[in-house]
Protein backbone atom coordinates (compact mmCIF):
# COMPACT_ATOMS: atom_id res chain seq x y z
CA UNK A 1 0.00 0.00 0.00
CA UNK A 2 2.73 2.43 0.98
CA UNK A 3 4.66 1.30 -2.08
CA UNK A 4 1.88 2.50 -4.38
CA UNK A 5 1.55 5.78 -2.50
CA UNK A 6 5.27 6.58 -2.68
CA UNK A 7 5.56 5.27 -6.22
CA UNK A 8 2.66 7.37 -7.48
CA UNK A 9 4.04 10.41 -5.66
CA UNK A 10 7.47 9.93 -7.24
CA UNK A 11 6.06 9.44 -10.75
CA UNK A 12 3.66 12.39 -10.56
CA UNK A 13 6.27 14.72 -9.09
CA UNK A 14 8.83 13.68 -11.74
CA UNK A 15 6.30 14.24 -14.52
CA UNK A 16 5.55 17.69 -13.16
CA UNK A 17 9.30 18.42 -12.99
CA UNK A 18 9.63 18.13 -16.77
CA UNK A 19 6.26 19.84 -17.41
CA UNK A 20 7.02 23.02 -15.46
CA UNK A 21 8.07 26.27 -17.09
CA UNK A 22 9.61 27.76 -13.98
CA UNK A 23 12.83 25.98 -12.95
CA UNK A 24 12.27 26.88 -9.28
CA UNK A 25 9.08 24.83 -9.24
CA UNK A 26 10.91 22.04 -11.05
CA UNK A 27 13.58 21.89 -8.35
CA UNK A 28 11.03 21.92 -5.53
CA UNK A 29 9.00 19.15 -7.19
CA UNK A 30 12.16 17.12 -7.66
CA UNK A 31 12.80 17.41 -3.92
CA UNK A 32 9.28 15.99 -3.40
CA UNK A 33 10.13 13.13 -5.73
CA UNK A 34 13.33 12.43 -3.81
CA UNK A 35 11.37 12.36 -0.55
CA UNK A 36 9.06 9.72 -2.04
CA UNK A 37 12.08 7.70 -3.20
CA UNK A 38 13.49 7.93 0.30
CA UNK A 39 10.26 6.41 1.60
CA UNK A 40 10.67 3.59 -0.92
CA UNK A 41 14.20 2.97 0.37
CA UNK A 42 12.79 2.64 3.88
CA UNK A 43 10.28 0.09 2.55
CA UNK A 44 13.24 -1.77 1.02
CA UNK A 45 14.94 -1.97 4.45
CA UNK A 46 17.69 0.43 3.38
CA UNK A 47 17.64 3.19 6.00
CA UNK A 48 21.18 4.29 5.12
CA UNK A 49 20.20 4.95 1.50
CA UNK A 50 17.05 6.73 2.68
CA UNK A 51 19.02 8.98 5.01
CA UNK A 52 21.66 9.99 2.48
CA UNK A 53 18.94 10.47 -0.11
CA UNK A 54 17.40 13.15 2.09
CA UNK A 55 20.58 14.65 3.53
CA UNK A 56 22.88 14.64 0.50
CA UNK A 57 20.48 14.70 -2.45
CA UNK A 58 17.55 16.77 -1.26
CA UNK A 59 19.60 18.73 1.23
CA UNK A 60 22.80 19.52 -0.64
CA UNK A 61 22.58 18.85 -4.38
CA UNK A 62 19.09 20.26 -4.83
CA UNK A 63 19.95 23.34 -2.78
CA UNK A 64 22.90 23.84 -5.13
CA UNK A 65 20.48 23.67 -8.06
CA UNK A 66 18.09 26.07 -6.37
CA UNK A 67 20.95 28.44 -5.64
CA UNK A 68 22.03 28.49 -9.28
CA UNK A 69 18.45 28.90 -10.53
CA UNK A 70 17.95 31.90 -8.30
CA UNK A 71 21.39 33.27 -9.15
CA UNK A 72 20.68 33.17 -12.89
CA UNK A 73 17.20 34.58 -12.31
CA UNK A 74 15.56 33.23 -15.46
CA UNK A 75 12.04 32.26 -14.47
CA UNK A 76 10.97 31.57 -18.05
CA UNK A 77 12.36 30.05 -21.18
CA UNK A 78 13.70 32.41 -23.71
CA UNK A 79 12.15 32.59 -27.13
CA UNK A 80 8.59 33.65 -27.85
CA UNK A 81 7.84 30.33 -29.52
CA UNK A 82 8.93 28.55 -26.35
CA UNK A 83 6.75 30.82 -24.29
CA UNK A 84 3.65 30.16 -26.37
CA UNK A 85 3.77 26.39 -26.51
CA UNK A 86 3.66 23.97 -23.64
CA UNK A 87 6.95 22.08 -23.26
CA UNK A 88 5.31 18.73 -23.98
CA UNK A 89 3.63 19.90 -27.19
CA UNK A 90 6.54 21.15 -29.25
CA UNK A 91 7.20 20.00 -32.77
CA UNK A 92 10.02 18.21 -34.48
CA UNK A 93 12.86 16.49 -32.66
CA UNK A 94 11.28 17.02 -29.26
CA UNK A 95 8.19 15.04 -30.20
CA UNK A 96 10.46 12.41 -31.72
CA UNK A 97 12.40 12.32 -28.45
CA UNK A 98 9.22 11.84 -26.46
CA UNK A 99 8.22 9.00 -28.78
CA UNK A 100 11.64 7.43 -28.26
CA UNK A 101 11.20 7.69 -24.50
CA UNK A 102 7.85 5.88 -24.75
CA UNK A 103 9.54 3.22 -26.88
CA UNK A 104 12.20 2.86 -24.17
CA UNK A 105 9.49 2.32 -21.56
CA UNK A 106 7.87 -0.31 -23.78
CA UNK A 107 11.15 -2.14 -24.20
CA UNK A 108 11.88 -2.11 -20.47
CA UNK A 109 8.37 -3.33 -19.64
CA UNK A 110 8.68 -6.08 -22.26
CA UNK A 111 12.03 -7.18 -20.83
CA UNK A 112 10.62 -7.22 -17.30
CA UNK A 113 7.50 -9.12 -18.36
CA UNK A 114 9.67 -11.95 -19.70
CA UNK A 115 11.61 -12.38 -16.49
CA UNK A 116 8.93 -14.57 -14.91
CA UNK A 117 7.70 -14.45 -11.34
CA UNK A 118 10.08 -12.83 -8.92
CA UNK A 119 10.68 -13.08 -5.23
CA UNK A 120 8.88 -10.95 -2.72
CA UNK A 121 12.11 -10.32 -0.80
CA UNK A 122 12.38 -13.49 1.29
CA UNK A 123 16.03 -12.87 2.21
CA UNK A 124 16.99 -11.31 5.48
CA UNK A 125 17.66 -7.64 4.85
CA UNK A 126 21.03 -5.98 5.49
CA UNK A 127 20.05 -2.87 7.40
CA UNK A 128 22.90 -2.34 9.84
CA UNK A 129 25.02 0.69 9.18
CA UNK A 130 28.09 -1.08 10.56
CA UNK A 131 27.83 -3.81 7.92
CA UNK A 132 27.65 -1.16 5.19
CA UNK A 133 30.57 0.75 6.64
CA UNK A 134 32.66 -2.38 7.07
CA UNK A 135 32.19 -3.41 3.43
CA UNK A 136 32.72 0.16 2.23
CA UNK A 137 36.06 0.53 4.00
CA UNK A 138 37.43 -2.96 3.32
CA UNK A 139 36.25 -4.32 -0.03
CA UNK A 140 35.60 -0.92 -1.55
CA UNK A 141 38.30 1.15 0.13
CA UNK A 142 40.12 1.87 -3.14
CA UNK A 143 36.93 2.98 -4.86
CA UNK A 144 36.15 5.17 -1.87
CA UNK A 145 39.50 6.94 -2.17
CA UNK A 146 39.08 7.37 -5.92
CA UNK A 147 35.73 8.98 -5.18
CA UNK A 148 37.44 11.54 -2.97
CA UNK A 149 39.80 12.40 -5.84
CA UNK A 150 36.77 12.73 -8.12
CA UNK A 151 35.13 15.17 -5.73
CA UNK A 152 38.35 17.19 -5.51
CA UNK A 153 38.66 17.38 -9.29
CA UNK A 154 35.01 18.36 -9.62
CA UNK A 155 35.43 21.08 -7.02
CA UNK A 156 38.51 22.55 -8.72
CA UNK A 157 36.83 22.31 -12.11
CA UNK A 158 33.67 24.01 -10.91
CA UNK A 159 35.62 26.87 -9.36
CA UNK A 160 37.73 27.26 -12.49
CA UNK A 161 34.81 27.27 -14.90
CA UNK A 162 32.46 29.48 -12.93
CA UNK A 163 35.18 32.06 -12.26
CA UNK A 164 34.62 35.44 -13.84
CA UNK A 165 37.35 36.24 -16.30
CA UNK A 166 39.37 39.26 -15.44
CA UNK A 167 38.54 42.42 -17.30
CA UNK A 168 41.45 43.92 -19.26
CA UNK A 169 43.10 46.73 -17.36
CA UNK A 170 41.59 45.62 -14.08
CA UNK A 171 43.91 44.83 -11.21
CA UNK A 172 43.65 41.49 -9.52
CA UNK B 1 3.66 -6.96 -0.66
CA UNK B 2 5.33 -5.57 -3.80
CA UNK B 3 7.80 -7.82 -5.57
CA UNK B 4 11.13 -7.02 -7.17
CA UNK B 5 9.42 -6.59 -10.53
CA UNK B 6 7.18 -3.85 -9.15
CA UNK B 7 10.20 -1.86 -8.03
CA UNK B 8 11.94 -2.41 -11.37
CA UNK B 9 8.87 -1.25 -13.29
CA UNK B 10 8.67 1.89 -11.15
CA UNK B 11 12.37 2.44 -11.78
CA UNK B 12 11.82 2.02 -15.53
CA UNK B 13 8.96 4.53 -15.47
CA UNK B 14 11.08 7.10 -13.62
CA UNK B 15 14.02 6.53 -15.97
CA UNK B 16 11.72 7.06 -18.96
CA UNK B 17 10.43 10.30 -17.48
CA UNK B 18 14.01 11.49 -17.12
CA UNK B 19 14.85 10.49 -20.69
CA UNK B 20 11.77 12.28 -22.00
CA UNK B 21 12.79 15.36 -20.02
CA UNK B 22 16.24 15.41 -21.61
CA UNK B 23 14.71 15.11 -25.08
CA UNK B 24 11.72 17.39 -24.70
CA UNK B 25 12.91 20.32 -22.61
CA UNK B 26 14.97 23.18 -24.00
CA UNK B 27 16.27 24.54 -20.72
CA UNK B 28 19.72 23.57 -19.45
CA UNK B 29 18.67 23.55 -15.79
CA UNK B 30 15.70 21.28 -16.46
CA UNK B 31 17.86 18.96 -18.56
CA UNK B 32 20.26 18.60 -15.60
CA UNK B 33 17.27 17.92 -13.33
CA UNK B 34 16.10 15.23 -15.74
CA UNK B 35 19.52 13.59 -15.52
CA UNK B 36 19.11 13.58 -11.74
CA UNK B 37 15.74 11.81 -12.17
CA UNK B 38 17.46 9.15 -14.29
CA UNK B 39 20.23 8.65 -11.72
CA UNK B 40 17.64 8.23 -8.98
CA UNK B 41 15.69 5.69 -11.01
CA UNK B 42 18.86 3.63 -11.34
CA UNK B 43 19.51 4.04 -7.62
CA UNK B 44 16.07 2.62 -6.88
CA UNK B 45 16.74 -0.48 -8.94
CA UNK B 46 20.13 -0.93 -7.25
CA UNK B 47 18.55 -0.82 -3.80
CA UNK B 48 15.77 -3.19 -4.90
CA UNK B 49 18.29 -5.68 -6.30
CA UNK B 50 20.41 -5.43 -3.15
CA UNK B 51 17.34 -6.15 -1.07
CA UNK B 52 16.30 -9.08 -3.27
CA UNK B 53 19.73 -10.71 -3.13
CA UNK B 54 20.27 -9.88 0.53
CA UNK B 55 23.63 -8.18 -0.10
CA UNK B 56 25.03 -4.88 1.07
CA UNK B 57 26.44 -3.85 -2.31
CA UNK B 58 23.13 -2.37 -3.43
CA UNK B 59 23.37 0.40 -0.86
CA UNK B 60 27.09 0.93 -1.34
CA UNK B 61 26.73 1.61 -5.06
CA UNK B 62 23.97 4.09 -4.23
CA UNK B 63 26.57 5.95 -2.19
CA UNK B 64 28.94 6.03 -5.18
CA UNK B 65 26.20 7.08 -7.59
CA UNK B 66 25.34 9.96 -5.29
CA UNK B 67 28.95 11.16 -5.21
CA UNK B 68 29.08 11.05 -9.00
CA UNK B 69 25.77 12.94 -9.11
CA UNK B 70 27.16 15.59 -6.79
CA UNK B 71 30.27 16.03 -8.94
CA UNK B 72 28.16 16.12 -12.09
CA UNK B 73 25.81 18.71 -10.62
CA UNK B 74 28.67 20.95 -9.48
CA UNK B 75 30.52 20.85 -12.80
CA UNK B 76 27.33 21.04 -14.86
CA UNK B 77 26.03 24.05 -13.00
CA UNK B 78 29.42 25.75 -13.30
CA UNK B 79 29.25 25.23 -17.07
CA UNK B 80 25.69 26.58 -17.10
CA UNK B 81 26.79 29.70 -15.23
CA UNK B 82 29.72 30.24 -17.62
CA UNK B 83 27.48 29.78 -20.66
CA UNK B 84 24.80 32.08 -19.26
CA UNK B 85 27.40 34.75 -18.70
CA UNK B 86 28.33 34.65 -22.39
CA UNK B 87 24.91 34.38 -24.00
CA UNK B 88 22.31 35.47 -21.42
CA UNK B 89 20.37 32.35 -22.34
CA UNK B 90 19.68 28.88 -21.02
CA UNK B 91 18.45 27.47 -24.32
CA UNK B 92 20.83 24.81 -25.65
CA UNK B 93 20.06 25.95 -29.21
CA UNK B 94 21.84 29.22 -28.38
CA UNK B 95 25.14 27.40 -27.94
CA UNK B 96 25.83 26.09 -31.41
CA UNK B 97 29.27 27.63 -31.96
CA UNK B 98 32.40 26.07 -30.51
CA UNK B 99 34.02 29.46 -30.09
CA UNK B 100 32.79 33.01 -29.77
Amino acid sequence: MLFYFFGALAVIASLLVIAQRNPVYSVLLLITSFGALSGLYVLLDAPFAAAIQIIVYAGAIMVLFLFVVMLLNTPHEDTDADEKTHPMLRPGPMRFGAAMAVALLGELAWALSRSGPTSTFSNTPVTSLSAIGYTLFTDYAFQFEVTSVLILVAMVGAVLMARREDQPGEKR
Amino acid sequence: MPSLNDYLILSAVLFTIGTAGVFVRRNLITILLSIEIMLNAVNLSFVAFGRAFGTVEGQIIVFFVMTVAAAEAAVGLAIVIALFRHRESLNPDAFTALKW
